[in-house]
């Protein structure tokens, strides 16, 4: 079925669909290295994730805005164990939850560290670092 | 007390005993056996269930399909699907229907075949799903254990928790299980390296899963199933064992949120609900059956049950206070050997009213001295994201 040269491939990291309808916008930026978040207008509430309504009230007016891309650690762990493809390959690799100062919480992985067992802490100040593919970025997080 | 209602009660039981079925049975039939061995527990037959609740994990359409499978015609169908808490949600519901006078006789059955088809739950990728919430998560890798690691490490970081305060869940737990034929079955059958109690060094000093969880904070990954029968006051009046009543119910959901507390989950919001309508309070429990999938999932969820205040659950559990054994000490804790050490083949929730029940009736490997009151608590998905929680309290006459 799969040509051959398809299971050659290195597995690879798992990349969000950029025509998703709710999130799609997000990642379309990313290409810029931009990362989004939504508030609304009328209540101020800030979305997160993406979507096309406002959380807060019901008559919304969400507006994009830009992440300065600064934030803290809020919870983490080092994955030792994994069975996929891609991120068996990584382990031990961290994970974790990120408060960026203007209130978007989102899950990320730590880069530019040696070691992720002790490199790693909650409350721990960190900075976006963008991981390149061909039409969209990811945004990992490094300690600032 | 005296307001309690008694509408609803469990008459009807059976865990499926095998953990690992080889290939010769699967989920149907597991659901299928389940509940005609429940129904007979009851003194009950297939011609008398009026309402079917379902999760849908033997297939799509599942309330249609189960009921055609199974050879019923019922009038109430509830195919709620919110994870390992489903049959939790299914119980409150169960009592609904009954209370209104939809239903006389509910049947609520699970069957899986997660270990036989070696499904990589714990450890494995996140789902193929395009929801937005997976379209934002996926890229990060995070294991399922993962995530629920990161509610232990923030529990760490903000009360001081310690790696051998949670390894009393897992202590307590195997303690039970080895007393409890079926679950050492189970530890054998699914090849459980050193089946015997454990000791708080050997669960710190088990393989790192996911950082701060060893091996033997986390669930197994089994094949089984079982099924419950709930009926009205006046089918249970004659059914063959002794009702256990359905008192009180709650329900709740939780998920990711901007500045969210992750080591408090749904059942803070749950368990109140089903405590007040119950009339009853979390000290009077003699039983708490709570979702074991992690170690984390019982200590987390002891705060919000109510057993201890948020942080404290550390320090309270410690010392074995958690054994059958400890009567003095509040409730005994998965009895059953839980889903750490006798069965947990993805959606434990059914197991938590089985051996509620079976502590109730006093037919329990592990059992509480006149146990009269337990507590039943579901959560479902993930602990440090998305998940449903249910509570339901049981007792008996």
């Amino acid at each position: 079925m799969s040509d051959s040269n398809e299971e050659k491939k290195a597995p690879a990291r798992p990349l969000p669909k950029l025509n998703e309808l709710d999130t799609g916008e997000f990642w379309q930026a990313t290409a810029n290295k931009e990362f989004r978040y939504q508030q609304c207008a009328n209540c101020g509430t800030i979305v997160w994730h993406p979507r096309a309504h406002c959380t807060g009230c019901v008559d919304g007016d969400l507006r994009w805005k830009v992440s300065a891309g600064m934030g803290t650690i809020y919870s983490f762990s080092v994955v030792r164990l994994s069975y996929h493809p891609f991120f068996r390959t990584k382990v031990p690799y961290a994970v974790a939850y990120v408060d960026l100062d203007e209130g978007p919480r989102f899950l990320t992985n730590v880069t530019g560290i040696d070691d992720p067992l002790t490199e790693v802490r909650v409350g721990q100040r960190v900075a976006l670092a963008w991981e390149k593919h061909d039409e969209l970025s990811i945004p990992l997080v490094t300690p600032a | 007390m005296a307001t309690q209602s008694r509408d609803a009660a469990i008459v009807g039981i059976h865990e499926y005993p095998s953990r690992d079925v080889e290939g010769r049975v699967n989920a149907l039939q597991i659901k299928a056996a389940s509940a005609a061995k429940a129904l007979a527990d009851a003194g009950l037959t297939w011609s008398d269930v009026d309402a079917i609740y379902d999760a849908g994990e033997g297939g799509p359409m599942s309330g249609l399909m189960i009921s055609e499978y199974f050879g019923i015609k019922p009038t109430v169908m509830d195919t709620t699907g919110v994870g390992g808490s489903s049959y939790e949600f299914h119980a409150a519901h169960a009592l609904r229907a009954i209370r209104e006078g939809k239903a006389k006789v509910a049947l609520l059955t699970y069957g899986s075949t997660a270990h036989s088809n070696a499904m990589a739950i714990g450890a494995g990728g996140r789902g193929g799903g395009i929801s937005p919430g997976d379209n934002m998560e996926t890229f990060a890798g995070q294991t399922l254990i993962a995530n629920y690691a990161m509610v232990a490490q923030r529990h760490m970081y903000q009360y001081g928790t310690t790696s051998e305060q949670l390894a009393e869940i897992s202590t307590a737990t195997r303690f039970h299980a080895m007393r409890n034929p079926e679950a050492v079955q189970a530890m054998t059958d699914l090849d459980f390296v050193g089946i015997q109690e454990t000791t708080i060094e050997d669960v710190v000093n088990s393989r790192m899963i996911a950082d701060p969880l060893h091996l033997l904070e986390c669930c197994m990954v089994s094949d089984g199933g079982g099924a419950v029968v709930i009926a009205s006051a006046d089918v249970a009046a004659n059914c063959k064992k002794s009702p256990v009543w359905i008192l009180g119910t709650g329900e709740a959901t939780k998920y990711p949120e901007n500045g969210a507390d992750i080591t408090t989950s749904a059942g803070a919001q749950s368990a109140p609900i089903a405590f007040a309508e119950a009339g009853v309070s979390p000290a009077e429990m003699d039983i708490a059956m709570i979702y074991d999938s992690f170690s984390i999932t019982v200590l987390a969820l002891l705060e919000d049950l109510g057993f201890c205040a948020k942080g404290e659950g550390g320090a309270w559990v410690e010392g074995g206070r958690l054994r059958f054994d400890r009567p003095n000490d509040g409730p005994a804790l998965n009895t059953d050997g839980g889903g750490l050490s006798s069965n947990h083949p993805g959606m434990r929730g059914i197991f938590l009213l089985l051996e509620a029940t079976r502590q109730l009736r006093g037919e329990s490997t592990s059992q509480v001295a006149d146990a009269r009151l337990a507590i039943a608590h579901g959560n479902g998905g993930m602990l440090g994201a998305r998940h449903s929680a249910a509570s339901v309290i049981l007792g008996r006459d």
